[in-house]
């Protein structure tokens, strides 16, 4: 595919309401590859975008269980039969006292896996992205609200996006560089 | 027809956050004080002091290093002593951080926002320096990764059976899984202090902290979804750690350890201290940076109503080794309660008992949970009583145990001391160089509570 001449248009908003409000009007007119940036999440969001990731839950639950069962066939495999030790003739695998650090090795992986999750599935690090080229982005860590239509979507007109979004009433419309 | 307006019952208590603040100002009232170029003279005092005294503690390490751990008091039958009062009293510290972080954001209690993250900061440094008290006692520190399971050429693996192992493992569990927490809530605001640094260095370590965030949607689905879940693991989490703590006492077979309420006992003691610590911390940074309107009342007073509640189940906890040592009928149990009221350490235990049961029972009034000062005092008296109760815990079982034989008096020396306020020290520089590099409140989470932050329904 050609790489299009630029990353996308970037419009800027003052509130939440009117962001949410863009991203539902720019669904409606049939865009689909845009993103939507906030100072802080905004559960409609989203929900606006149809974007629904629920591979992260998943990923958290196979770190947890892989943590478990590693913890514990450590525990057995050191106790039983790397280093078995008698003590008052109780036996080897005595399961009820290798529960502690299974629990902890469980808890261990599975927040490894939450966070390790998020990153990698958010693709960060990242230290490049078009996005920045935009002076004014900077706010969107403050108290503006954006929203970027990107030129791989096939709707993706120069002229025609710019006049939709136009309407919509925004502070600001850039055209974002790659 | 007109339907009756139901009126919702007005809130009087004192709001979250104070009113007329917006995103922007939210923003740049928490920034300002990280990235504000001159350093508060107040700050550098403070600082300087702190840093004094954790050269305190890292001369105590240093001759202990060097000549070894008889410099303490210890030695049988009180071979615990500080290391391990002092070891229980910090860990029970940080405590409070992850309640406050995890279990009240799955509570949905809102306040807590303007106090999580420096309450997870102190967590960590908590964490920190308790983890310094037993590796020092181990006598040999050098060696302490032999406690970890590792192949090694002596063919020898830890004892999964012993609860001092146990605590390696959630201690270093809690360390970790905090420290993450703690970093993946700090991420949106290391992005607002890049976009808002003016200067080249802020922007470029602030930058390389944020991983490169910048607010997608997309982003934030995944990121709360990982938060919530992250909260989800540190709530069972932190219940482990201090209860896994009171297994070093609960499974050995002394006197006034071996018992069942132990672990809950700790976990309600835990929580009382840290939230003492809390305060103790809170009221003097609200007042030095004027956050007054983010660290309003209502939290001091929810604050002051945790530390009620928790102090009443501790105080249980008390009446209950004390009734169960008559009600067992075991003679070892009894004589241990009666050496604890009147034995060598009873102005110990009695002051403990002023601290944490008696003293604070005036939080029932409002007028002192609305007193700043007095909330202070408080917050100070339980951190001191928190740490007489260990110290009882630990001295008084061992020093007289089931053969009067073997009995023995134990005090601190003064390598015991100086590690203890050293450690203060290292915890206080930590703490100081966090407030002055990092956003000591969660910025973006406080964005939700401004009241723009809701979206507003309207037809398309």
């Amino acid at each position: 595919m050609r790489r299009p001449p630029i990353y996308g248009m970037l419009a800027e908003f003052d509130t939440p309401t009117q962001l949410v409000t863009a991203v539902r009007k720019a669904r409606a007119e049939g865009y689909r590859v845009m993103d939507a940036y906030s100072p802080f999440p905004i559960e409609e969001l989203h929900e606006a975008l149809h974007f629904h990731d629920r591979r992260l839950p998943l990923i958290v639950l196979i770190g947890g269980i892989a943590g478990g069962l590693g913890g514990y066939l450590l525990e057995y495999w050191t106790s039983v039969i790397a280093y078995p030790l008698n003590v008052g003739g109780r036996p080897l695998h005595s399961w009820p006292a290798f529960i502690p650090v299974t629990f902890e090795t469980t808890v261990l992986c599975a927040a490894l896996a939450a966070v390790l999750g998020m990153l990698a599935l958010n693709g960060l690090p990242m230290p490049y992205h078009p996005v920045f080229n935009v002076p004014r982005f900077a706010l969107a860590t403050r108290d503006q609200f954006f929203l970027c239509i990107e030129a791989i979507d096939p709707h993706f007109d120069r002229e025609i996006t710019r006049r939709f979004l136009q309407r919509l009433d925004p502070l600001s419309i850039s055209e974002v560089e790659h | 027809m007109t339907s009756p307006v139901l009126k919702p019952r007005e809130d009087r208590r004192p709001p979250i956050i104070a009113p007329g603040h917006t995103f922007e100002t939210v923003t740049d009232r928490i920034s300002r004080v990280v990235l504000r170029k001159k350093t508060p003279r107040g700050w550098i005092v403070g600082f300087a002091l702190s840093f004094a005294l954790m050269m305190v503690l890292f001369y105590t390490i240093g001759a202990l290093l060097i000549r070894g751990i008889g410099l303490w008091g210890i030695n049988i039958p009180v071979g615990w002593g500080f290391a391990i009062v002092t070891f229980v009293w910090w860990i029970g510290i940080g405590h409070a951080g992850t309640l406050i972080s995890a279990i009240l954001l799955l509570l949905r209690q809102e306040w807590r926002t303007s106090i999580n993250r420096f309450a997870e900061a102190m967590t960590l440094f908590a964490v920190a320096c308790a983890g310094i008290y037993p590796v020092m006692h181990l006598g040999r520190p050098w060696l302490a990764y032999w406690l970890f399971p590792y192949p090694n050429t002596m063919g020898m693996w830890p004892n999964f059976r012993s609860p001092l192992i146990w605590d390696v493992f959630a201690v270093s569990t809690y360390l970790t899984v905090s420290l993450m927490f703690w970093y993946v809530g700090l991420i949106p605001d290391l992005a607002t202090l890049r976009d808002r640094s003016d200067s080249r260095i802020g922007r470029t370590v602030y930058g390389m902290l944020a991983i490169g965030w910048r607010g997608s949607a997309k982003h934030w689905h995944r990121y709360e979804t990982a938060y919530l879940l992250l909260a989800g693991l540190a709530t069972p989490l932190v219940v482990s750690v201090h209860t896994i703590v009171s297994f070093d006492f609960a499974v050995s077979m002394l006197p006034g350890w071996h018992a069942t309420i132990f672990p809950p006992y700790f976990v309600a003691g835990a929580i009382y201290s840290g939230f003492a610590m809390v305060m103790t911390l809170a009221i003097p940074i609200r007042r030095f940076y004027g956050l007054e309107d983010f660290i309003t009342m209502r939290h001091l007073d929810n604050m002051a109503r945790v530390m009620l509640a928790t102090g009443l189940i501790v105080a249980y906890g008390y009446a209950m080794e004390t009734f169960m040592a008559w009600y067992g009928g075991n003679p070892y149990e009894e004589f241990l309660i009666l050496n604890r009221f009147t034995g060598p350490y009873r102005l110990q235990y009695w002051l403990l008992i002023t601290c944490n049961v008696i003293l604070p029972q005036v939080l029932w009034l409002k007028p002192i949970r609305m007193n700043v000062a007095a909330l202070f005092i408080m917050s100070l008296v339980v951190n001191v009583g928190m740490w007489l109760e260990r110290y009882i815990i630990v001295v008084v079982s061992l020093h007289r145990d089931f053969l009067p034989s073997s009995w023995g008096i134990y005090a601190g020396s003064v390598y015991d001391w100086s590690m203890l306020f050293g450690s203060m020290g290292l915890f206080l520089t930590l703490l100081f160089l966090f407030v002055r590099f990092l956003p000591m409140i969660s910025i973006f989470e406080m964005r939700t509570l401004v009241p723009e932050a809701e979206v507003k329904e309207e037809p398309l």
